[in-house]
């Protein structure tokens, strides 16, 4: 990869670090995407607003980043739309089992040096890379 | 209440902007970083070494202060303890970011994109956070809470979850 990509998503990087750390200064809150999602699905609503209000600024912040750029949503999966299903179903319901997903643990966690996010770190890339190992090497796209 | 919206609202898109700019919202740059047997992508260690680098200077100072600009406390996960739920929900969170080469956060922004995959991906997700709500692994994390509650614990305002 070439200095440009490696420039860029360092700094992709540390805008996803300063929105985190902005959040917890003002609002002190972990910026954590599947636990702000599933706040907002739950039967009883818990201070629904600012997680409404942070959903809408993602999508406010994607759409400023497909005018600029729409090859940043550049989407190419080569999986069945069954396996698709399953994949984004694996996600949400993982996610709330373990009580996190990258942003919250894998940002939010490793920052605060939290040792439970440490390990969910490293247990979700691990399973992820077995998955694509399974995926795209055993069974060459399901 | 407002300006705490406002921020939130400000975070949710300088957040976004980060994952376009770091080749989150391209699930094949995802897929890459897992593929460790094939064409390794390393994009995604800088997207996280910039994140968190920058979490980890900031969260030191931001903790020290007493209380958040806008709140009253800062509402950090208190669980401690590393167990079953957390392993097996996070491998299976990883089987699907495996498949997907979405996570959440990516995910809900590439919809503004109208793909395809990203809204069935997104929607599939949303099911499957309803389906653990509802399940009664859901309701497991309910009684425990109430249990908590009882034992003379703080009032919790919320799920004691990371994220």
């Amino acid at each position: 990869m070439d200095f440009t990509a490696i420039a860029g998503s360092l700094l992709g990087g540390v805008l996803i670090g300063l929105a985190t750390a902005a959040l917890l200064l003002f609002n002190g809150r972990i910026a954590g995407i599947s636990g702000i999602v599933g706040g907002l699905l739950k039967p009883v609503a818990e201070e629904w607003s600012w997680r409404a209000w942070f959903l809408a600024g993602l999508l406010v912040g994607g759409f400023l980043v497909y005018a600029v750029a729409p090859g940043a949503f550049a989407i190419e999966v080569h999986r069945s739309w069954p396996v698709l299903v399953l994949g984004g179903v694996l996600v949400g319901f993982g996610a709330r089992l373990g009580s996190g997903c990258t942003s919250g643990h894998g940002v939010c966690g490793l920052s605060r040096l939290s040792a439970r996010s440490w390990v969910a770190t490293a247990v979700f890339t691990a399973t992820g890379a077995l998955t694509v190992y399974v995926l795209n090497h055993l069974l060459a796209g399901a | 209440m407002i300006m705490r919206n406002a921020i939130a609202f400000g975070a949710g898109i300088v957040f976004a902007i980060g994952l376009g700019l770091g080749g989150m919202t391209q699930p094949a740059r995802i897929i890459g970083f897992l593929d460790v047997a094939g064409r390794w992508d390393p994009s995604l260690v800088f997207v996280l070494a910039g994140a968190v680098g920058t979490s980890m200077l900031t969260y030191r100072w931001i903790l020290r202060q007493r209380h958040p600009v806008l709140a009253v406390r800062f509402q950090i996960p208190p669980v401690r303890q590393i167990d079953g739920r957390l392993l097996l929900g996070s491998g299976v969170f990883g089987v699907g970011w495996g498949i997907g080469g979405f996570c959440p956060g990516p995910a809900v922004t590439a919809l503004v994109s109208g793909h395809p995959v990203a809204i069935v991906f997104v929607l599939s997700m949303l099911a499957g956070t309803l389906l653990f709500d509802y399940t009664p692994l859901g309701g497991l994390r309910l009684s425990r809470r109430k249990a908590a509650g009882s034992a003379g614990g703080p009032p919790m305002t919320t799920a004691p979850t990371d994220a």
